[in-house]
């Protein structure tokens, strides 16, 4: 056990010294691997934070419910307080009056208005549930449009469908960009690796006619693998965080201008640690690529 | 013990370097393989070293039979081998004490033991006071002694060595033949390729003598 754990520390150190021994490739590729994962991992974020806007409780979410024309003033009052038992404080009468009175204060509406023999509006609920929940909102509706009096309740959750759809849509491009971005960096730790093999030719050679197992040989270049995507993806997370802290004045600003106190979240530390290993496995997944392949060659 | 009996190389391409060779040596002992350039010196040693298999015959080192022997166990053979080539196989991007080290950091000895080990190596072939120097900068006496240090300091029963003096002047070849003696009189079997061989004084050598790849009598 002893043996084994020495075997694995001395070969992480000759990683160490052969990435340190070229300090200038190593920072090149540790750029371009950290590079490579702050793009998709930068779109998580963001998408992340887009969701928890659209879930926000300042963006209210209304149901409106509108009575028949004709509609008694007792039908009205059972609505009235089935609205009220259901979403206490979070809803609104707009009488047939009022509501003609806003329509005539609407540029070139009073002329068409006064025309009318009698008011054509009905009576209106608004509703502002604080569970804008998409399912919430959808049983709201269900359960009024039965209802004795009501003609029709119109649930303003067309953009909600959209937002959700652009989500989808953002999700998958994302998703997409990862999985290219992964490729690209196995292929760049292969390209390192490969050039750290071929480097070390001729210590490999000798090495093996004096008794090393392949074990021994490889061993080296899969930390090297290891370290590299691990660094790559300890500076993405740096790039991102440092992104985010660039960008949120600019955002809060903003967001200020609509009268939202919205702001990018950093990501936690289970997303940072996820994208480290993530580096590192990749890394790995390139290095064992490469050192077979070139091990191959050599023999 | 080394025992080969009727072996046979054929390189790839069909050349036969080794033909038809028997031959025995004991345990201990010392021997030289002679032989003009080409006649199979340095197939012979790589075939005792498990570097090359034989295509035919029987060859056992050690209680192993070559032939037999699965490719995971080699590197495990060689270890028990100190091997020094005809081009010595110097790491020239590191110092001298870096290439005596390698043997030791295969076999996963702790550094601290390893150095100490190294070391006594350096000593014994006098360049303990080059530790630090690289092989480049070393003289060919040198760099030949430093091949020995790392071919010794695993402590192998037995050595192979390729053309030990061949670049060496007469001083020297002398001195590194002197070393050679110096390990055998310890008990290790001493196996040298050597187109000029030569009388070390006061030991009893075994000369086996190729041509054209067979065993002159
Ligand atoms: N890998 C190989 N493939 C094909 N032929 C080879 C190979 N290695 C050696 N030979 C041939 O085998 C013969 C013996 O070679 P070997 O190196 O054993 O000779 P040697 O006695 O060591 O010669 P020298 O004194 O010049 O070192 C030579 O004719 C050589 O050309
Ligand atoms: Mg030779």
């Amino acid at each position: 056990m002893n043996a084994w754990f020495r075997q694995h520390y001395a070969a992480f150190s000759r990683a160490i010294r052969r990435l340190a021994a070229a300090p200038l490739n190593t920072l090149l590729s540790l750029l371009v691997i950290g590079i490579a994962m702050t793009l998709p991992a930068a779109g998580y974020v963001f998408l992340d934070n887009i969701r928890a806007l659209g879930a926000n409780h300042t963006v209210i979410q209304q149901v409106s419910l509108f009575m028949e024309t004709g509609a008694s003033g007792k039908a009205v009052a059972a609505v009235r307080q089935r609205v009220d038992e259901r979403l206490p404080g979070q809803w609104r009468f707009v009488p047939r009056d009022d509501a003609l009175r806003q329509l005539k204060n609407t540029e070139g509406m009073a002329e068409i208005i006064a025309a009318l023999p009698k008011n054509p509006l009905p009576d209106a609920f608004v509703l502002e549930p604080i569970d804008a929940d998409p399912e919430n909102l959808e049983s709201l509706r269900a359960e009024f449009a039965d209802f004795p009096g009501v003609a029709h309740v119109q649930l303003d959750s067309a953009w909600i469908k959209r937002f959700n759809s652009f989500l989808r849509l953002g999700m998958q491009a994302v998703n997409l960009l990862a999985l290219v971005f992964a490729v690209g960096l196995v292929a760049v730790t292969f390209n390192t690796i490969r050039l750290q093999v071929l480097g070390q030719a001729d210590e490999i050679e000798v090495a093996r006619l004096i008794g090393a197992t392949d074990a021994f040989i490889r061993r080296p270049f899969y930390y090297s693998g290891i370290l590299q995507g691990a660094l790559g993806g300890l500076a993405a997370v740096f790039l991102l965080l440092s992104g985010i802290a660039v960008l949120n004045p600019s955002v809060t600003q903003l967001a200020a201008l609509y009268g939202s106190d919205f702001a990018l979240h950093p990501p936690g530390f289970a997303y940072a640690a996820l994208l480290v290993a993530l580096g590192a496995f990749l890394g790995w997944l390139g290095a064992q690529l490469s050192v077979s392949l070139a091990l191959r060659h050599m023999k | 013990m080394i025992v080969g009996s009727h072996l046979v190389k054929r390189y790839f391409g069909g050349f036969e370097a080794i033909r038809d060779v028997s031959f025995e040596i004991e345990a201990g002992k010392m021997a030289l393989i002679g032989g003009h350039s080409g006649a199979g010196k340095t197939t012979l040693l790589k075939l005792m070293g498990a570097i090359e298999r034989p295509t035919s015959g029987s060859l056992v080192v050690g209680g192993q039979n070559l032939m037999a022997i699965r490719n995971s166990a080699l590197p495990f053979l060689r270890r028990n081998l100190g091997l020094v080539f005809q081009d010595q196989k110097l790491l020239f991007d590191r110092p001298a004490l870096e290439n005596v080290l390698l043997p030791l950091e295969i076999i996963g000895l702790s550094p601290r033991e390893a150095q100490r080990r190294a070391r006594a190596a350096l000593d014994k072939v006098g360049l303990l006071a080059r530790e630090k120097a690289y092989p480049i900068a070393l003289s060919g006496g040198e760099q030949q002694r430093l091949a020995i240090a790392r071919a010794v300091v695993n402590r192998p029963s037995v050595l192979l060595v390729d053309e030990p003096t061949a670049n060496l002047d007469e001083g020297s070849a002398k001195q590194v033949l002197d070393l050679f003696a110096a390990f055998n009189q310890v008990g290790v079997t001493v196996i040298i390729a050597t187109h000029a061989p030569r009388e070390i004084p006061g030991h009893d050598l075994q000369l086996l003598t190729l041509d054209h790849g067979q065993l002159a009598p």
